[in-house]
């Protein structure tokens, strides 16, 4: 069933929580369901515990790759403080994906700033959909926390109309076999009963 | 597949087996992936002339030959690459040039699209990964033709953004080296420059023709009152905010199809250049007379996004829901839990000298509160610039004036302005961060690792020995790890007169094939710690600030406490705790 309207998901976290490998799995689950994907993020320096976005489009033909301020659909943010960095981006009416996880920045670690404590509340009050999940501890459960990032695929994918075997297939493709179990599992999980 | 992988891919496709680079953001991908397919020769050399060399090289000897760079190492290959356009090639010549608009790892934003007018070289530019991996194929098919080296211009959005890319099955490649002996083209003195210099114009000719119907430079003729003429990735940004304009796209950005772009300007009524970074194309095309809207409205600088055509030309953005009223902590890169050059830097700040730094991880130093390093200019900089300076301070830059400089990077462009610091008799010191590999780019082999490229063992540089040969005679090699040993060896070498080379030498924590298992986290005795704040100075990332715990009978605000998941036990912030609170 493909849209000709191309439409936009923004992940967005701090190095290392595994948003390359997320987004890369969702660009596979969106071929296979038929659809032209284009990906952009920035590598480099990103990885030395900076910020890393990455941009997932999708529709009938995809230009760019970057998607236009203003028109993400939906926001994974795999980091608690991260998802106001991107509100920029956010179309009015987003869907939000928020890990609760909280990854100080070092001008927090030092005490020079604040942290802030109204985020769930805030994004609330201004979008219509925010899922609050507590990605590392669904992951911890499923067997590891890396798993948090295929937890958040999960509850993205409650969101989107695409047929949980391709989800199924892709995660079996994208891990070693040994940890296939582990992740089908983590990605139930953070799917909202 | 990313642009990177794509590029890869397409000179498989081609036939070409044989390449040579040195990595460098966002172009380091290109080499690895190549290096990967079956039948080929890559190697890593130890910078970008040297690269091209060897291509050039190759390429004389009738191979078709790759070499790959990042934007600023076209400046390092700079110098054959000018005379190589003189002399054409027997084989083939790609060179790719990864641009990074933005500057998201780089020093500076150079638009290398320069270089080929500059230089009199043909150059395609890509917009996506499956454009990426055709014209690096139609790269080397004009290079055959023409007898030139070609440029293939990338930037960080195509070389890092992955896309559906549709494989052909690769060309089987024909062995058609052979020693050919053809000095008067390519012996470069005057007599024969001045000959080669005029078949150069001939080519260009030929070039410009060529460009006229090459079937790259697209023409979509939409809606005629708007004229888009752009190239590389603006063209989708532009194409989504604006699908129903007409377009002229060029595939290939120099020479420009001075006749095509004319026919388009006969057949739309407004004309914007939509390119990011210089006015390159709009300037070579108000030359021809025809007007355009281009930098008066669309940005100089950074890379752009759909946002930013369509605010330029319209102003009806589409409305962000909100803006959080506060503003948020940045999270700059830092250096990693356990990285041996936080000690090294750490060491360096106690000795107040102003310190010249290079490229590479370790110019993450530099932010609060490590603050490790008051210059970095280029790859191999830090020595010249350190001996300059302490030449012209004279006794005011008497023990106060150090370059610092990683392994890959020393082997890159450090040896000869070290070479200078014997020779000139300097009195600055150098320290080299020998962390066994090229860390910032992510692990790539370099003459110093004593493995190839390929994955084969190989000779490997013995630093002290190479040192000790330029006219170094102050050499000593310590661990960054112990605050104390690097505090004071760098007092002492500081202190002494001449030219010292100190060697910091501990692998990258993230280097695997070191075999460095972590060690089990440290912790903070809260009862210990007199919160004064020492190893904050560090700035590891699992060290954090806890204010308000209080202790009886102390003037301690706070405490220090360490994020176990972080913690990668290296144990430098128990060296300075004073009271000897962590453990």
């Amino acid at each position: 069933m493909k849209e000709d309207r191309v439409k936009s998901i923004l992940f967005a976290g701090v190095g290392g929580q595994g948003i390359i490998r997320a987004s890369d799995i969702l660009c596979e689950v969106m071929m296979e369901a038929g659809y032209d994907v284009k990906k952009s993020e920035v590598h480099g320096m990103a990885q030395r515990g900076g910020c890393v976005t990455s941009h997932v489009r999708y529709g009938r033909k995809v230009y760019s790759p970057l998607a236009e301020p203003g028109t993400v659909e939906t926001l994974v943010s795999f980091e608690k403080m991260e998802a106001l960095r991107y509100l920029k981006d956010l179309s009015p009416n987003a869907s939000i994906i928020l890990n609760t996880e909280q990854i100080n920045p070092p001008a927090v670690n030092t005490g020079d700033a604040d942290y802030p404590l109204d985020i769930i509340e805030y994004l609330k009050m201004h979008y219509p959909q925010v899922m609050a999940i507590e990605a590392l501890l669904l992951a911890q459960r499923a067997g590891n926390l890396k798993a948090a990032n295929v937890v958040l695929l999960g509850a993205l994918s409650s969101l989107m109309d695409i047929p949980h075997a391709i989800w199924e297939s892709v995660i079996r493709k994208s891990f070693p076999q040994k940890l296939v179990k582990l992740n089908l599992e983590a990605f139930q999980m953070g799917i909202p009963a | 597949m990313s642009g990177n992988e794509a590029i890869a891919r397409g000179v498989y496709e081609a036939g070409v087996r044989f390449a040579a680079a040195y990595p460098g953001t966002p172009s380091t991908e290109i080499m690895e992936q190549f290096a990967r397919y079956d039948g080929v020769y890559a190697e890593w050399a130890p910078n970008e002339k040297v690269a091209v060399e060897v291509a050039i090289g190759a390429a004389l000897g009738g191979a078709k030959a790759l070499a790959v760079m990042k934007h600023v190492g076209v400046n390092v290959a700079a110098d054959p690459i000018f005379t190589v356009s003189y002399t054409g090639i027997e084989g083939a010549l790609v060179i790719i040039s990864a641009d990074d608009p933005s500057m998201h790892s780089s020093q500076n934003e150079q638009d290398n699209r320069n270089y080929a007018k500059f230089a009199k070289i043909p150059m395609l530019e890509p917009s996506d990964p499956q454009e990426a991996k055709e014209y690096v194929k139609l790269a080397f098919a004009i290079s055959e033709q023409f007898d030139t080296p070609v440029f293939l211009r990338t930037t960080t959005r195509v070389s890092h953004s992955k896309s559906v890319v549709t494989l052909s099955e690769p060309r089987v490649p024909e062995d058609k080296t052979a020693l050919a002996h053809h000095a008067a083209k390519y012996v470069m003195v005057p007599i024969n420059a001045r000959i080669r210099r005029v078949e150069v114009e001939k080519r260009q000719k030929a070039l410009q023709k060529f460009a006229e119907t090459f079937p790259e430079n697209k023409m979509e003729i939409n809606d005629p009152a708007v004229g888009i003429i752009t190239a590389g990735m603006p063209y989708n940004y532009a194409k989504d905010v604006f699908p129903d304009y007409s377009y002229l796209k060029l595939g290939m950005v120099y020479p420009l199809p001075v006749k095509m772009i004319r026919h388009f300007a006969s057949r739309v009524k407004k004309i914007y250049v939509i390119e990011e970074l210089d006015p390159y194309l709009e300037e070579q095309i108000r030359a021809l007379g025809i007007e355009v809207t281009g930098k008066e409205i669309f940005p100089y600088t950074n890379e752009f996004d759909p946002g930013i055509i369509r605010s330029a030309i319209h102003a009806d953005k589409p409305a962000a829901a909100s803006t959080y009223p506060e503003t948020l902590a940045q999270r700059p890169p830092n250096l990693c839990p356990g990285c041996p050059h936080r000690g090294l830097f750490y060491a360096l700040k106690k000795s107040k000298a102003y310190v010249h730094g290079d490229i590479g991880c370790y110019t993450l130093s530099y932010l609060k509160p490590l603050e490790g390093l008051h210059s970095c200019i280029c790859m191999g900089a830090s020595i010249g610039m350190a001996h300059g300076m302490s030449k012209a301070l004279k006794e005011k830059g008497k023990g106060k004036v150090v370059g610092v400089i990683g392994d890959s990077t020393f082997l890159h462009s450090g040896i000869t302005p070290l070479m200078n610091m014997a020779y000139n008799n300097s009195d600055a010191l150098i320290i080299i961060l020998d962390n066994s590999t090229t860390a910032m780019t992510g692990m790539q082999e370099h003459p110093g690792t004593g493995y190839t490229l390929m994955g084969k063992e190989a000779k490997k540089v013995n630093l002290n020995i190479l040192i000790s040969a330029l006219g170094i005679e102050n050499i000593r090699v310590i661990d960054p790890n112990n605050v104390k040993e690097a505090r004071s060896a760098i007092k002492d070498e500081l202190a002494s007169s001449g030219p010292s080379v100190i060697i910091a030498q501990s692998p990258c924590v993230l280097f695997k094939r070191a075999n460095q298992k972590s060690k089990p986290p440290l912790k903070v005795d809260p009862d210990a710690c007199e919160g004064c704040r020492s190893c904050l100075e560090l700035n590891c990332p699992p060290i954090a600030w806890k204010k308000g715990v209080t202790k009886k009978g102390s003037k301690r605000k706070g405490i220090a406490v360490i994020d176990e998941t972080l913690c990668n036990g290296c144990g430098l912030c128990a060296q300075v705790c004073r009271f000897g609170a962590i453990s």
